[in-house]
């Protein structure tokens, strides 16, 4: 439910590379995005457009080399995170903001107990003793709905199915009250029935604790029910940007219309629909020099191979990186 | 896991048994005469009583569960009786020396201080060298501190002990003249000066066998480390905040150690291998070099005796480790 306009997050052209034996790889590039206080923002794209990328950059959480952080600023309370002292960089980890991973079931360190790892934020950031961890653990436990909390804390993660590890994941992620909670394809790796348990989890706690949530996902149909706004991305760009209603009613980008059509009917099509969009995402070695999305759309012109297109505002805190829709463009065709 | 131990206890002993008979049976088999270093002017008759006197008259099957009997059951009523005073043994025949008509067992009490202090010395400095580099190589990989690594473990893995400790001897001893070249077993340490003076003496047999030590274990231990370093639970850790010392030394090393460890105890029947020539070289009159005059006077009892230890050992330290990786991995259940 968001509040007004106070921004919690503010990313401005975040730019990541990673030096690789075949070049640079440019995987983030210009970013920008906003997120206001208790809002949930959608980021969908397929696989390899960069959204974990972004995402481990804000947090410096990517191995240093082979990435690099070209630029950008990344404002959070008051502080650039890409600027800080890593011992304040490690405050805000866990503690202000929380993650959450794509697969629970290689996030979990396999020989500690569920109940140490929950505890390991809460005595750092809220310098709670042995026993106060324990019993928030619990607490936490029981918020994420997992039964038999007090026993399952003297668990190891090897004795949770891939659906309770989430859960423990989410646990960990929100023990010291994150003001932002970044999940991170939280449900691909799980089946469609626990992939629901858990998205109809996060809404409740979005709704009980009031945090800011960054949703990443390669599924619209996901995005549709829980975002309040959606950032589409491809080739390590943001191409478009809406509050969910307009996306799916309005859609800028081709590549935007492309993958609404390919969100299928019943959760079953799963197969069907990773190959409908032709051709493959690109790997950006080098600097963009034109639009990512070219060879795979169906409207490309001319332009489209001569630079990259910036994001182009279309009414109501809706953009798209498109020449179809820049002024300029519009206005030679008209 | 108690059921494991008990169950994994119980297997060894047919594997023991067998390995027993093998050795038993290649001694048996191998050339060689215990009377060959008699005085030639010895006559035959008195030869054959001899031979008879050492028990060399019966066939293998009688001699090999005699031997059983007397490693198993005569030798352990020996110590509980001169350990309680009790009188178990009751005047059984030992295992007895063919060259020292001593028990073997005797001797091999005698020589066991040496060795272990050699062997157990370097093997502990070995392993508490080789952790901290293994992790800082790891840590920072192909910076220089781990290419010296890598240089300086491939040395210790291509260069044998009896290299290795003769040109140590060439260089301190002969040369420098700082350390002594013998071991001095009769040494007795009881002043800060005579251990100086056991320390001095230690330092290169115990250099050489860490070498060896120290160059395995830490590419184990480099090797798990960089297994382990980028795995999905190191960036949560990350991710939650932990300082990188938590993160590498309690998250990281926690799981690292679990082949290691079991590397480590694996290595101990090796050392003790690998201390055989090292003994001979710096004149250590530990149990390598009773192993090896005993091979070299046909003395049957003490090899079979020695050897059958180190396959004891081996079998042991296989349980142990074992043993101690379902300890250590909680995704382990044996039973
Ligand atoms: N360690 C790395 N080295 C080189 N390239 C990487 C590395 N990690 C990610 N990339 C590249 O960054 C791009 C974006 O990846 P990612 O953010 O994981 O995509 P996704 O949108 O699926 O989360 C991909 O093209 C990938 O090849
Ligand atoms: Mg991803």
């Amino acid at each position: 439910m968001p509040d007004g306009t106070t921004p919690v997050l503010d990313v401005q052209d975040l730019k990541t590379v990673f030096r690789t034996r075949g070049g640079e790889v440019h995987a983030v590039n210009d970013v920008s995005f906003s997120l206001r206080k208790g809002e949930l923002l959608g980021v969908v794209g397929e696989s390899g457009s960069g959204k974990s990328v972004t995402m481990m950059s804000l947090l410096g959480l990517l191995p240093v080399p082979p990435a690099e952080i070209r630029g950008g600023r990344v404002m959070f309370d008051g502080q650039d995170l890409l600027q800080i002292p890593a011992k304040t960089l490690r405050e805000v980890r866990g503690g202000k903001i929380g993650f959450v991973f794509q697969d629970p079931m290689t996030s979990l360190n396999p020989v500690f107990t569920v109940g140490y790892q929950i505890a390991e934020p809460l005595r750092k950031h809220m310098g709670l003793s042995k026993k106060a961890a324990a019993v928030r653990s619990r607490e936490l436990l029981e918020l994420v709905g997992i039964p038999d909390a007090e026993q399952r804390l003297l668990d190891y993660p090897h004795q949770f199915s891939g659906g309770m590890r989430q859960r423990v994941m989410i646990a960990i992620a929100l023990a010291c009250d994150p003001q932002v909670l970044i999940a991170d394809e939280p449900t691909t790796a799980l089946d469609v029935t626990i992939q629901a348990q858990i998205l109809e989890l996060m809404k409740e706690l979005r709704d009980k604790l009031g945090m800011a949530v960054i949703w990443i996902t390669h599924d619209l149909g996901v995005i549709a029910g829980i975002a309040d706004r959606v950032m589409v991305m491809y080739g390590g760009q943001v191409v478009e940007h809406a509050p969910v209603h307009d996306l799916f009613s309005n859609p800028k980008h081709p590549y935007t219309t492309a993958l609404l059509k390919t969100i299928p009917s019943i959760a079953g099509e799963r197969a069907a629909r990773l190959t409908v969009i032709d051709g493959q995402p690109p790997l950006v070695v080098g600097p963009p020099t034109a639009c990512p999305f070219r060879d795979r759309c169906a409207q490309a012109m001319p332009v489209c191979a001569t630079k990259v297109p910036s994001r182009y505002d279309v009414g109501d805190g809706h953009d798209a990186a498109c020449f179809l829709v820049d002024p300029l463009e519009v206005a030679h065709a008209g | 896991m108690l059921t494991f131990t008990i169950r994994r206890l119980l297997l060894s002993i047919p594997t023991l048994l067998f390995i027993a008979f093998v050795i038993f049976m290649l001694l048996e088999l191998a050339p060689g005469d215990p009377m060959a270093q008699m005085p030639l002017t010895i006559p035959p008759e008195v030869k054959e009583k001899m031979r008879l006197a050492l028990g060399l008259g019966e066939p293998w099957w009688v001699r090999f569960p005699l031997w059983l009997k007397q490693f198993f059951i005569v030798e352990p009523q020996y110590w509980i009786d001169s350990a309680f005073g009790t009188n178990f043994a009751d005047g059984a025949q030992r295992i007895i020396s063919f060259q020292s008509r001593s028990p073997v067992f005797d001797t091999i009490a005698q020589r066991m201080p040496q060795t272990l202090w050699v062997v157990g010395m370097s093997y502990v400095v070995g392993v508490l060298i080789a952790l901290p580099i293994g992790i800082i190589s790891a840590y920072r990989q192909y910076s220089v501190f781990d290419q010296t690594g890598t240089f300086v473990s491939m040395i210790g893995f291509s260069v044998p002990p009896f290299f290795s400790g003769v040109l140590l001897i060439v260089i301190f001893s002969v040369q420098l003249k700082w350390l002594p070249s013998i071991y001095d077993t009769t040494h007795v340490v009881n002043s800060w000066d005579s251990f100086v003076v056991q320390l001095r003496q230690m330092i290169m047999p115990v250099m050489v066998l860490a070498l060896q030590t120290t160059a395995q274990v830490s590419r184990y231990m480099r090797a798990s480390m960089l297994d382990n370093l980028t795995q999905d639970y190191v960036r949560t850790a990350r991710a939650k905040g932990m300082s990188e010392s938590v993160v590498v030394m309690k998250h990281v090393l926690r799981n690292s150690m679990i082949p290691v460890i079991t590397v480590i105890a694996l290595g101990i029947p090796a050392i003790f291998g690998g201390a055989i020539i090292t003994e001979q070289i710096f004149k250590v009159n530990g149990l390598g070099q009773l192993l090896i005059i005993a091979l070299q006077g046909n003395d049957i009892p003490m090899v079979m005796t020695i050897t059958f230890l180190l396959a004891v050992l081996i079998v042991m330290m296989n349980l142990i480790a074992d043993v101690l990786y379902g300890i250590l991995d909680p995704r382990i259940r044996y039973d």
